[in-house]
């Protein structure tokens, strides 16, 4: 669109006429603009949220909770229901674990990389802690990038005693947990301490997440390590069963799955649920609400689009006369046209520019009060630019019906 | 007048129904989207218990001290066995309880059920006064069976249907984990949201709980928590050395009617603070706090801050629309500037005008309102959709949202007339006339 500055001068003049209602066009601009800036804001962070990478087989992975078992028996139940569960058509891998990323079954414990470490030392760091029975590893599909994970011995070795923290010395941990025990260093080899346990690190694996992950400060999101345990010695830890299979047979899986458990144990429940259900419920209300505001969004982009139209055709339909004089001295339709366009990229101008501002401050204020992070810097153009379009979109109806008033108006009185 | 002014305003309206419709929608969608939000937020953000909710109150002990590198003023969320047991028999309460949460499995009676999963709480029996639980047979388990870890339970509606089609079961017997318990009640439906007596676990808005037990016969059978428990140190073993522990996994509750009596408690609370240090328990006073329900939900974050935003947002888009009217508004009654300079020279007063474009206003606002309410239940329709989580069972339609709904749309429309209003009674008869 060329402006011209002669163009720009009468535009001015007729602005300052109608102040209220150009003052109105700028002030839903801004309001738009600020509003806009900061749900798109809220909208990614919640996408960023909801697709957190995690390195285990997330598509393929089935899981059934078993309750009401005796947990004196666990030793000998948990290699027969396994056997069981590996005969099903399809399963390629089955292993049971404390707990599942996202699964809201947190073991938390804290530990630190000097000798004298106690649980409660604030130096510590803390991490989720997942055990694993033999096979685990391959059953979740972990991704081992240094070292080895755990051998048959020490799955076979380690048990829980008195404590919450088993009697074993390996550990396997996550890249991010590895890097914040010893930052810049390799991991391998060296042991974390919480008196009067220590663990040496074996192997570390791919990042996967806690089973409850922190939205605002995401790298703290992966801080897990896993340990192994023996079935015998697990005294009832084991809450899962986790099964692998090709993501097309995971629903046969999980059905089979659950009536063999049932058949095995009677006396107890069996319950089951495919890993991606497990996922997506921790993240339901996320999601509704990234929903909720992308809809916000389009129908405020939609009022804000309308009004525009609505003041823009008001003007209009007072301005028949001059237009038509306009037209009758030589005016071109085009010229005409680039009138109503200029004005409305004037107005949208003034309407982005405080729009900015106003959405800058409500992040600060959304900060302050709300735990937001901050914005990007780069929301703030993008929204500008959005409702410049959005503007020049709007006006382009009445502009074009100011623009096919035929100068004979000018003769007609109003 | 009202009437012709009425007919005046309808007229006018039909007379440019794409302006019309254009505010309408403007209206519609703005209620719409804030009050789609408010519902949510009230739903997740109501108090459970109004009635009562400020004579419940939660006590809170550091009995982990300043070791762990917390913040001030950041306490455990729950009591240890210890102290729980302690404040308990203190008594110093008008009522009291225990509470933890518990998961057993149930063996309905017949031989071939299956056994189903059971969830349910372990209390002392001031529970069910203290929360005004509604029973629908029987009662609550009588004090003895505190104190003398009887087996008795009470069961929910649900329960009762499902066990024992729904007949007054009281007396009857049902089997948990292996030990049998005799009904001494059946409460109605009761699920207060959020389930503020148990917010320590989970997000407080889980489906309902199938029955309740004694706190101390739980203990007896050596039941754990099916909630959380947060322990600072390793603890001793076996069962006692965990109870013994500094482990924090019980919720208690304290009902105190009167402000003497809230008064008198946290004296208690610091007096028994200062005792604990004093007999060596802990090298630190341990600092306390008691709070009633709304300072409780408050402290625990029940109201996801995501909720509180987006209501923000929506307020926001509330006022884009009303500026958004404010300029249609505008536009209308200003095309009418010489109709108005017509009824000025004939007489009309100021005032009659204001009550002509107001009242016209008003029933464009009340169209809006309308379309708001459709818009509305469209709306909860979507969280029902969206929300497959329990905050969309909370968030429904109901006669308060709807007239709200309503007058939220008449007011916001007439507070953005105003503006045009004013212009139009202030247009100048004279000058219509002259240029016509």
């Amino acid at each position: 669109m060329a402006i011209r500055s002669t163009e720009i001068r009468p535009i001015l003049a007729s602005l300052r006429k109608h102040r209220i209602p150009a003052l109105l066009i700028v002030l839903e601009i801004a309001l738009a603009c600020a509003v806009l800036c900061n749900a798109v804001f809220m909208i990614s962070q919640r996408v960023s949220d909801i697709q957190l990478p995690s390195a285990i087989d997330q598509q393929g992975l089935v899981t059934v909770s078993l309750r009401g078992t005796d947990d004196k028996l666990v030793g000998s139940d948990i290699p027969r229901n396994l056997a069981a569960l590996r005969g099903i058509a399809g399963v390629q891998q089955a292993a049971v674990t404390t707990s599942l990323p996202l699964s809201h079954n947190n073991w938390g414990w804290s530990f630190g990389v000097s000798p004298d470490s106690a649980v409660a030392n604030r130096k510590n760091i803390n991490v989720s802690l997942y055990f694993l029975g033999e096979g685990g590893g391959k059953a979740l599909g972990l991704h081992v990038l240094q070292g080895r994970f755990f051998n048959a011995d020490e799955f076979a070795g380690s048990k829980f005693d008195t404590a919450a923290l088993p009697e074993t010395h390996v550990v396997v941990m996550t890249r991010t947990a590895a890097s914040r025990f010893w930052p810049g260093q390799s991991a391998l080899g060296k042991t974390i301490y919480s008196k009067p346990f220590y663990y040496t690190v074996v192997g570390v694996v791919d990042d996967v997440l806690r089973p409850n992950v922190y939205t605002q400060n995401t790298s703290k999101s992966y801080d897990a390590i896993y340990f192994p345990m023996s079935a015998a010695g697990s005294k009832g830890a084991f809450s899962y069963y986790i099964l692998r299979g090709a993501p097309k047979d995971r629903d046969r899986i999980m059905r089979e799955a659950e009536q063999k458990l049932a058949e095995l144990n009677p006396g107890a429940v069996a319950k089951g649920k495919i890993y991606m259900d497990i996922r997506n419920d921790y993240f339901a209300d996320m999601r509704s609400m990234a929903w909720m505001l992308v809809l916000v969004c389009a129908v405020m982009l939609a009022v804000t689009a309308f009004g525009i139209v609505g003041l823009t055709s008001f003007w209009v339909g007072q301005r028949r006369r001059q237009i038509g004089i306009r037209r009758a001295v030589g005016a071109t339709r085009g010229q005409i046209l680039g009138y109503f366009r200029t004005e409305n990229f004037l107005l949208s101008t003034a309407g982005v520019l405080i729009g900015m501002l106003l959405a800058f401050g409500i992040n600060l204020y959304l900060m302050q009060h709300y735990e937001m992070s901050r914005m990007p810097w780069y929301y703030l153009p993008a929204g500008a630019v959005t409702l410049w379009l959005l503007g020049q979109l709007a006006v382009l109806g009445p502009a074009l019906r100011a623009a096919s008033v035929p100068p004979v108006e000018a003769t007609r009185s109003v | 007048m009202f009437a012709y002014y009425l007919q005046l305003g309808l007229r006018s309206l039909r007379r440019n129904p794409a302006l019309t419709a254009l505010m309408v929608i403007a209206i519609g969608f703005g209620v719409a989207a804030s009050m789609t939000t408010y519902a949510v937020f009230r739903a997740v953000s109501g108090d459970p218990i109004p009635w009562k909710s400020d004579q419940l109150f939660v006590p809170q002990i550091d009995s982990w001290g300043p070791a762990q590198g917390r913040q001030a003023g950041d306490l455990p969320d729950a009591l240890s066995y210890t102290d729980a047991m302690a404040l308990m028999r203190a008594h110093v309460g008008h009522r009291q309880t225990a509470i933890y949460p518990v998961g057993l499995s149930l063996i309905p009676p017949g031989q071939t059920a299956k056994p189903i999963a059971a969830h349910g709480y372990a209390t002392y029996t001031d529970f069910f006064s203290m929360f005004d639980v509604p029973f629908q047979y029987g009662s609550s388990w009588p004090v003895s069976d505190d104190t003398g870890r009887g087996n008795a339970v009470v069961i929910t509606r649900k329960l009762n249907q499902r066990l024992f089609g729904g007949a007054d079961s009281v007396g009857k017997v049902i089997n948990l984990d292996g030990s049998d318990y005799r009904v001494s009640g059946v409460i109605r439906d009761w699920n207060p949201k959020p389930r503020f007596f148990d917010v320590a676990n989970g997000s407080g808005f889980g489906g309902e709980a199938d029955f309740y037990m004694p706190f101390t016969r739980a203990i007896d059978l050596q039941i754990g928590t099916g909630g959380n428990n947060n322990c600072t140190k390793v603890a001793a073993a076996g069962w006692d050395g965990w109870l013994h522990s500094s482990c924090v996994w019980i919720a208690y509750w304290v009902e105190l009617p009167t402000a003497a009596a809230v008064t008198r408690y946290r004296n208690y609370l610091k007096g028994y603070a200062a005792d604990q240090r004093k007999s060596g328990r802990f090298d630190w006073t341990p600092a306390v706090r008691l709070s009633d329900v709304p300072q409780w939900l408050n402290l625990q974050h029940v109201v996801p801050p995501e909720t509180r935003v987006s209501m923000l947002i929506s307020l926001g888009f509330l006022v884009v629309c009303l500026v958004n009217t404010i300029g249609l508004l505008l536009a209308k009654f200003m095309r009418r500037a010489p109709e108005i300079g017509v009824r000025r020279a004939l007489g009309a007063s100021r005032r009659e005008i204001y009550k002509q474009f107001l009242l016209e206003a008003a029933a464009v606002g009340l169209v809006g309102g309308v379309l708001g309410l459709l818009l509305t239940g469209v709306g909860m329709l979507g969280v029902g959709l969206v929300f497959e989580a329990d905050v969309a069972r909370l968030a429904h339609m109901n006669l308060s949202l709807v007239m709200l709904t309503v007058l939220v749309a008449v007011v916001a429309t007439l507070l953005a007339a105003l503006y045009p209003t004013w212009r139009a009674a202030s247009v100048q008869p004279a000058w219509q006339l002259k240029s016509n």
